[in-house]
């Protein structure tokens, strides 16, 4: 195995892990889509880099700070719903996009690409892998009682302003990280299939939330492999080693609603 | 409770507004230690929006002081989401509040659940067991306060009487000051010591025998409220 395939591996498996067990907690009505939404917002940002040569992960992290802001300035002059206005800049930033993107590197900005990671790339997403992972897990029980009722949490004493603005970042540097290995157009799935699998297979939170992550994470590490095995674009592969996943909890769930039956 | 309970909790000028409308105008009260503290009003008086901000959960204007951070809070139902969520057992959920395994299980008790529901998914309970389950989060830590908004809209009438019974009970081993929303007339004559009358503004405020007069509840109401008053409290 490669050098590059390794790192390519341990960035993948810590950002598609960090990202199943985010998206454990987007698994919503209301949150669903956004990170797509947010994907999209990427991709100037991820035009630019490619541009001007710096890392993708820098200018998909910039635009969405700037998208971010936008749709909370504009949601506070219109008062339009969040996700009305996500879908206004995130097709605007979208069209910017394709008029920026140099031809050659389009696959590159929306399928991703796992071959240009250098250590000191993979050592930076690693740790800040982790620093989602922890501040995720300190605020996870108390974003699922907000889930449940905001006035419960506030009641209990919650900071709901300061949660909501941890999420909001903590969902943006996992986009940020994710446009890299499967590209701006498919960052949703990364965070929400793997939440779907465990869903089906999951009895209560704790299962449900690392099954979660490890289903991220195992998506990312077979999506890699076979983009380094049969060179198909990692993006896809990733997405395709999630849903593969995703049908094997659909077969688990049904065969145990089977047996609970009898 | 006496007169010379001291205040557990003082509202002074309190006012809420939503944009250019104002929900709640001047309201002034103060609450006993060991009350059972009812608002009264009909639909769209400011009955849970005066909770929310004595909660602070709500911006208002005015002062509200508490004895106490020992606070619970029962919302009405149709501010909890019961569906689209992570796969929360209701063990999980209590862990949310309290560790105390064994407080989990004593509180279950206590509200009539078995403990054995404890492994149960948290949007599978009934409306009525869902409704115990959350007077027992509520209680779990031994609050000062409780305030409790409709605890038993949605909820038939035995399922209603054993609500209002077990939260007695709970009063008569520990001390306990409620804040009660409710629109039910039966349930200030039962269980109320003091009522206050809402309607955006404050209408009355006293014992119900006192001031829960034909007139008054014509003037909070906005029409005759047939009622009778209970006797044998």
């Amino acid at each position: 195995m490669s050098g590059k395939i390794l790192l390519a591996l341990i960035l993948g498996g810590a950002t598609g892990a960090v990202a199943g067990y985010l998206g454990s907690l987007m698994l919503s009505k209301r949150m669903a889509l956004v990170g797509g939404a947010l994907g999209h917002l990427t991709l100037p940002g991820i035009a630019l880099a490619l541009l001007y040569d710096f890392d993708v992960s820098i200018g998909a992290v910039l635009f969405l700070g700037f998208g971010m802001l936008l749709i909370w300035y504009l949601e506070r002059v219109t008062r339009l719903h969040l996700e009305a206005l996500t879908a206004v800049v995130f097709s605007t930033a979208l069209a910017t996009a394709f008029l920026f993107l140099p031809e050659e590197e389009t696959d590159i900005a929306l399928l991703g690409d796992v071959s240009r990671i250098t250590v000191t790339t993979a050592v930076i997403t690693v740790a800040i892998a982790l620093g989602i992972f922890f501040m995720v897990r300190h605020i996870y029980s108390n974003l699922v009682l907000i889930g449940i009722s905001s006035d419960l949490a506030g009641a209990q004493g919650l900071d709901l302003r300061w949660h909501n603005a941890v999420y909001l970042i903590c969902i943006a540097l996992t986009v940020a990280l994710g446009v890299r290995i499967v590209g701006g157009l498919m960052t949703a799935a990364l965070l929400a299939i793997p939440a779907c699998t465990a869903r089906n297979v999951s009895r209560n939170l704790g299962q449900y939330a690392a099954i979660s992550g490890a289903a991220g994470g195992l998506s990312a590490l077979a999506g890699i492999l076979a983009h380094a095995t049969i060179s198909v674009p990692p993006g896809p592969s990733i997405i395709l080693a999630s849903g593969f996943l995703f049908l094997g909890s659909v077969y688990l769930k049904v065969r145990r609603e089977r047996a609970d039956r009898i | 409770m006496t007169d010379n309970q001291p205040s557990i909790l003082t509202v002074q000028g309190i006012s809420v507004s939503y944009g250019d409308e104002t929900i709640i105008r001047d309201l002034s009260f103060s609450v006993a230690e060991g009350a059972v503290f009812v608002i009264l009003g009909p639909n769209g008086a400011g009955k849970t929006t005066l909770l929310r901000a004595l909660l602070g959960l709500i911006p208002y204007q005015g002062t509200v002081t508490w004895q106490t951070r020992n606070i619970s809070y029962l919302p009405p139902q149709e501010f909890l989401q019961r569906q689209e969520l992570p796969p929360l057992s209701i063990e999980e959920f209590f862990r949310f509040k309290t560790r105390d395994v064994d407080a989990v299980k004593r509180m279950f008790a206590e509200v009539g659940l078995d403990e054995s529901l404890l492994q149960r998914p948290f949007g599978a309970l009934s409306t009525g067991q869902f409704q115990r389950m959350l007077i027992a989060w509520a209680l779990v830590n031994d609050p000062d306060v409780l305030l409790l908004d409709e605890p038993t809209a949605g909820i038939d009438v035995g399922g209603e009487e054993t609500i209002y019974t077990l939260l007695n009970r709970y009063r008569q081993r520990k001390p306990l000051t409620i804040l009660l929303v409710t629109h039910d007339l039966h349930v200030v004559w039962e269980y109320a010591s003091v009522v206050l009358c809402l309607n955006r503004q404050q209408l009355c405020m006293g014992a119900p025998q006192e001031v829960l007069t034909p007139q008054q509840l014509q003037a909070l109401y906005g029409t005759g409220v047939k009622y009778y008053e209970h006797h044998h409290r």
